[in-house]
């Protein structure tokens, strides 16, 4: 299934829930929606919706590598609902380490941190 | 494109091929390389007439694209070529090389075989371990890109002194394939990182890792003769690709993602304050000799990659069907530029050479006396703080052990360690000689060089473990199907009165006390230990000494053996940790036997059954030392002196002890004369003895002594 991508912007959170499968073929239209969520004014925090995607390939992983290192320390990276075979990939490769891996997000509260 | 990359000429396409763009590319660096507007390749051959590239979608029988690199991208015997608009994470490539078929000439160019690229980062088709391949597929070993965006944090190789190293030698199938490791992805690089707490909890400091190199473990593989179970290419000493991780031994191999596994692993064992130390195999590679397949070297350029014949066949130093041209200026290069990768994008802290002799020798197979590889390695910068250890002989007969060209950075595997240990813990007659120059840092081999260019082992993963050195007379090959020809037959073993599996509780009460003393003799000895993993709880390959075929429990860690034999782990421990926690065993160089910072005793001093009176007499068989506290690092620390007595004779002998330093007892830290738990006691909970003049040591038998003021231990 191709992958679908929903963006919102709610103060100062920015979310990216993603469905259906993140392979090669779709990772850099991930890639470039992630700069353009994160680039919007006063986005402290993107927060990855993964809990309808199924499948996640390395170049998925790349996209999260790549926004980890391209957004740097002033935007926190939530990755929130991840199936149990995309969040073990995540962990496989020590990414886990890197962003805040969650089972479901709080906009509230993550808009006040 | 980037909008800083558009406005950059070069960064333009000039040519253009079935609708893929192209642009001369750079020479340097060999291999495929990410650029911002595509990949460039970079390939070399010295004697190849034409060269293409051949694009694959990933995991496709068929090539996407076959392009021909033009002949104004050859610059000197380098083709290079920049394709742009490549989708790295679904790309995999390939080249053909047309030239001379003549082997008599050294040329075996073949443009119908699809060639790795020698400088692949990764590499598909073995994505699993012990997935059968498709044999149709003619591009086995397929080429793909790596990135290198791994999150390192503040990492980096630890560095830590050598002369503190404790190396644990260890299979990385091996280490949580069986059953009972409780991980969650057995026998791969993720794995390995549930075992940490393991390892820090034994006190080792330096991961030893048996080949980690892209490796095909279907080579040779063919059906046990007994049992048809498959006998595969398990060890791994086999390479074919020197820049890749073996995706086999990663959890996420399937998905391509073996470089960041590894990457975390050895991240997170530097965390614990971990080394990781790569047994890397450049002597020979998987293509075999005429007869093997024609992966990469042999189809880029045969007459530069091996040593060769007069007559174009290969030599054999390898014991395996070709020899690695290593002192080829192009070689040597391509092994520097491998070690450098490793070093520079995984951190890796050390590399253990296999047959290391074989770089010393000149493209006609002869020894070199000032051997460029070695030298090269020695001297490189990126490489200045990596171990470098040779296992300094090789299978075309050239023993190098204490003679290996060191330029002041290679330690070696002293084999004449292992061999002496070996001779004296089973009680030959007259090896207490040879013994104490060994313990001592082997000064006769290393006198340059240091204690520290000795790696100490008693057992290593060719051989016998150790629960099998004593208790097996002989190798029982059997189940590699080779009549039971292979394998070492000099063990220098001893089954202590029974061939193998018994219950006979003298037997097994001896066995259990040599294991003690070999371990014991290893880790108060100055140099390196080097342990083998499994050696701790009594691993047992039931009398095999050479299981690089098995993948089962010939060579898997059976973790219920950490419960059954808790005692042999907790004396293991108990060691570890009293080499650390003492400096007098942890010399960078050699002892001198002289008195240096006034103590009034020696920094060692030889023993026998008298005090001062050291026994090298041919039938001596126990030999006992001082190490004086005063003398730690040569005065600047400040330790406890510490008492040695090794009986490997069968009769129990009293030892005259020398005086402790003033104010002091002799308290026992170790006796493997006592069972379990009294045969080791931990730090501050030693016994004084009741007369510091004087102990009786059991027939094979250590007891180990630290001076203490009286008041330090349970007195």
């Amino acid at each position: 299934m191709a992958l679908e991508i929903s963006s919102t912007v709610h103060g100062s959170v920015a979310v990216i829930e993603l469905s259906g499968e993140l392979d090669a073929g779709v990772a850099q239209r991930l890639r470039d929606e992630t700069v353009a969520m994160a680039g919007h004014d006063g986005v402290r925090t993107v927060v990855f919706d993964m809990s309808e995607l199924t499948f996640m390939a390395s170049a998925g992983l790349r996209v999260l590598v790549f926004a980890k290192q391209k957004l740097g320390q002033g935007v926190e990276l939530v990755i929130a609902g991840a199936q149990p075979a995309v969040a073990e990939t995540i962990e496989l490769t020590g990414f886990h380490h890197s962003v805040d891996m969650v089972e479901t997000y709080d906009l509230d509260a993550l808009g006040n941190a | 494109m980037s909008a800083v990359a558009s406005g950059r000429i070069d960064y333009y396409p000039t040519h253009e091929h079935e609708g893929f763009k192209l642009r001369a590319g750079s020479v340097y660096p060999f291999g495929a390389t990410l650029t911002p507007t595509g990949v460039n390749f970079s390939v070399f051959s010295s004697h190849a007439e034409r060269c293409t590239l051949v694009l694959f979608d990933k995991g496709a029988q068929a090539p996407r694209v076959e392009i021909p690199f033009p002949p104004e991208f050859r610059i000197g015997n380098v083709y290079a070529m920049t394709v742009f608009d490549l989708d790295a994470e679904t790309l995999e490539y390939g080249y053909r090389m047309e030239g001379p078929y003549a082997p008599e000439e050294g040329h075996r160019f073949d443009a119908t075989k699809i060639l790795m690229d020698p400088y692949a980062r990764v590499i598909g088709g073995r994505d699993e371990w012990g997935r059968t391949p498709d044999w149709d597929d003619p591009y086995q070993h397929r080429a793909r890109l790596a990135f290198d965006d791994f999150d390192w944090e503040h990492d980096r190789p630890l560095e830590i002194p050598i002369e503190d190293l404790v190396v644990y030698e260890a299979h990385v199938r091996s280490l949580t394939r069986h059953p009972s490791s409780g991980v969650r992805n057995p026998g791969t690089f993720a794995a390995i990182r549930e075992k940490i707490p393991y390892l820090k909890s034994l006190g080792v400091n330096c991961l030893e890792l048996m080949p980690v190199y892209e490796f095909d473990e279907f080579e040779h593989s063919r059906p046990n003769p007994e049992t048809g179970e498959l006998l595969v290419n398990y060890w791994g000493y086999s390479t074919v690709g020197f820049f890749a991780p073996k995706a086999g031994y990663a959890a996420t191999g399937r998905l391509g993602m073996q470089v960041d596994e590894f990457k975390k692993l050895v991240k997170e064992l530097h965390v614990n304050g971990i080394e990781v130390m790569l047994d890397v195999v450049f002597n020979h590679t998987a293509e075999g000799n005429e007869r093997g397949p024609t992966i990469s070297f042999r189809g880029l350029d045969n007459k530069t990659y091996y040593m060769l014949t007069p007559e174009g066949y290969y030599f054999n130093f390898s014991g395996t069907g070709n020899t690695l041209n290593c002192n080829n200026p192009i070689v040597r290069n391509m092994v520097l530029d491998c070690l450098r990768y490793w070093a520079a994008e995984y951190h890796i802290d050390g590399f253990r050479f296999d047959l290391a002799a074989i770089l010393g020798r000149d493209p006609s197979g002869a020894p070199l006396n000032n051997p460029p590889l070695l030298e090269t390695l020695a001297y490189d910068p990126v490489l200045a703080k990596c171990k470098l250890v040779a296992e300094a002989w090789d299978a075309g007969g050239l023993y190098q052990v204490g003679s290996f060209p060191a330029y002041g950075r290679w330690a070696e595997w002293n084999g004449r360690y292992r061999d002496a240990l070996r001779k004296f813990l089973k009680g030959d007659a007259g090896r207490a000689g040879e013994m104490a120059n060994r313990i001592a840092g082997s000064p006769d081999m290393y006198g340059d060089r240091g204690a520290t260019a000795s790696i100490n082992f008693v057992t290593a993963h060719d051989g016998f473990t150790l629960h099998d050195l004593v208790s097996y007379d002989g190798k029982h090959n059997l189940a590699n199907g080779e009549d039971n020809r292979d394998g070492a037959n000099d063990n220098e073993s001893w089954n202590c009165g029974v061939e193998g599996a018994t219950d006979d509780p003298e037997v097994l009460r001896l066995r259990r006390r040599q294991m003690r003393n070999a371990l014991a003799i290893l880790l108060t000895s100055q140099g390196v230990p080097m342990l083998l993993s499994g050696d701790e709880v009594a691993r047992t390959q039931h009398g095999n000494n050479n299981t690089y075929c098995h993948d089962n429990e010939l060579n898997w860690f059976d973790w219920t053996l950490t419960e059954t034999n808790a005692d042999l782990l907790r004396f293991t421990q108990g060691l570890i940790a009293f080499r650390a926690q003492h400096p007098v065993l942890r010399n960078r160089w050699h002892l001198s036997g002289r008195d240096l910072v006034g103590s009034g005793v020696p920094d060692i001093s030889w023993h026998g059954r008298r005090a001062w009176e050291p026994d090298w007499g041919p039938d001596a068989r126990y030999l006992a030392f001082m190490l004086d506290g005063a003398h730690a690092r040569g005065g600047r620390a400040q330790d406890d002196s510490i008492y040695l007595a090794f009986n490997a004779h069968w009769e129990t002998y009293g030892f005259e002890l020398p005086q402790p330093p003033h104010g002091r007892r002799w308290h026992v830290f170790v006796n493997t004369g006592m069972e379990a738990p009294h045969d080791i006691h931990p730090h501050g909970d030693e016994p004084p003895l009741d007369d510091s003049s004087h102990i009786l040591v059991g027939g094979r038998t250590v007891v180990i002594l630290v001076a203490k003021a009286a008041a330090e231990g349970n007195g």
